[in-house]
């Protein structure tokens, strides 16, 4: 997949490189023209795929399954689905911001690439938040997590998806702390871009959970 | 869907300073407010009265017009937004790959759990 330029042979073959060329020939040339570093996040981002089918499905075949007594509500019966359509909105918004982060970046604009990427977080901490709140609301109405089989589906999947959105935002504080610090230039736009393909991924997952879980009674 | 979510207008492609060829950010802020339409349909739509109490048919009809809307959503978060309509075509494979599998895994799996029996 991969072949490892040796300067030396490369320079030995032909003219001395300049030091700009030494330091892109020291770099891996792969064969696909993709760098390891964004193959490997596709790659894992089409495994997350089956994770998070595994909890959809799990959802699907549990969400009637309330339990008896006098909490035997499903999950969809307690949803605030004007909240949960706002939250969703929020986060497809921040989708939008990062692709801003990445094109900033890639036009050597460190400062509106921070900015960018501060909007994304707070946009992402915005939506997490409410799903605080909306867990907060089950909990106080005795819907937890161990209640019956809907509600732990419900919450398994749901808080699955709310720790990637967290790992998401700790991704993007990292990144404009390393840029305060100079130790991300125009050189390392991909990396940002990299970052942006996860969040973009818990944007899609966040998609197919809004309909299947919320909107599909 | 509009042509503006799937196709670029020669006028709204950029090459940057690197060389690096991509969309403008109009076009972005095109395809956000088509994803926030289709949002507002999606929650429209399952809020339709026709569906109060629907079964056989109707009930298919409302599922599937949600499911057809976060399929769209979907495809156009993917190739935009992450790129894949403008990456290399063996990203889009191994992308579709992971989640075609993921959605033939499952289906076989709650199928012969008789969810849809």
């Amino acid at each position: 997949m991969t072949d490892f330029v040796d300067p030396h042979v490369v320079a030995a073959a032909g003219d001395p490189p300049d030091a700009t060329d030494e330091t892109h020939m020291l770099s891996h040339v792969t064969s696909t023209g993709i760098s390891n570093e964004k193959l490997a996040m596709w790659v894992f981002l089409g495994s997350e795929c089956l994770l998070f089918g595994g909890l959809i499905s799990t959802f699907l075949l549990y969400k009637h399954h309330a339990g008896s007594g006098a909490l035997d509500q499903t999950p969809h019966e307690l949803y605030d689905l004007a909240f949960t359509s706002i939250s969703s909105f929020v986060l497809l918004m921040s989708s939008l911001s990062m692709v801003f982060a990445v094109s900033s970046i890639q036009r050597g604009d460190g400062r509106a690439m921070r900015t960018w990427l501060a909007v994304t977080a707070l946009l992402g901490s915005v939506f997490i938040a409410g799903q605080v709140y909306e867990f907060t609301e089950f909990l106080d109405q005795g819907y937890g997590f161990t209640h019956s089989p809907a509600w732990s589906a419900f919450f398994g999947l749901t808080g699955f998806h709310g720790v990637h959105v967290t790992l998401g935002i700790i991704m993007l504080v990292s990144a404009i702390v390393l840029s305060l610090r100079g130790r991300i230039g125009p050189d390392q736009a991909e990396g940002i871009e990299i970052i942006g393909l996860y969040w973009h991924f818990v944007d899609v997952v966040w998609i197919i959970i809004f309909t299947v879980v919320y909107l599909i009674k | 869907m509009s042509a503006d979510a799937t196709t670029i207008p020669a006028s709204q492609v950029t090459p940057t300073d690197d060389g690096h060829h991509g969309p403008t950010d109009i076009y972005y802020v095109r395809i956000a407010i088509a994803l926030a339409v289709i949002t507002a349909i999606e929650v429209a739509w399952s809020y339709l009265p026709v569906w109060d109490d629907a079964t056989g048919f109707k009930a298919f009809v409302e599922v599937a017009g949600l499911l057809v809307m976060m399929a769209i959503k979907f495809v156009v978060v993917a190739s935009n937004f992450m790129h894949l309509k403008f990456d290399s075509k063996i990203l889009t494979r191994i992308f579709y790959a992971g989640l075609g599998l993921a959605i033939a895994v499952y289906l076989a799996a709650l199928t012969s759990l008789h969810l849809f029996g």
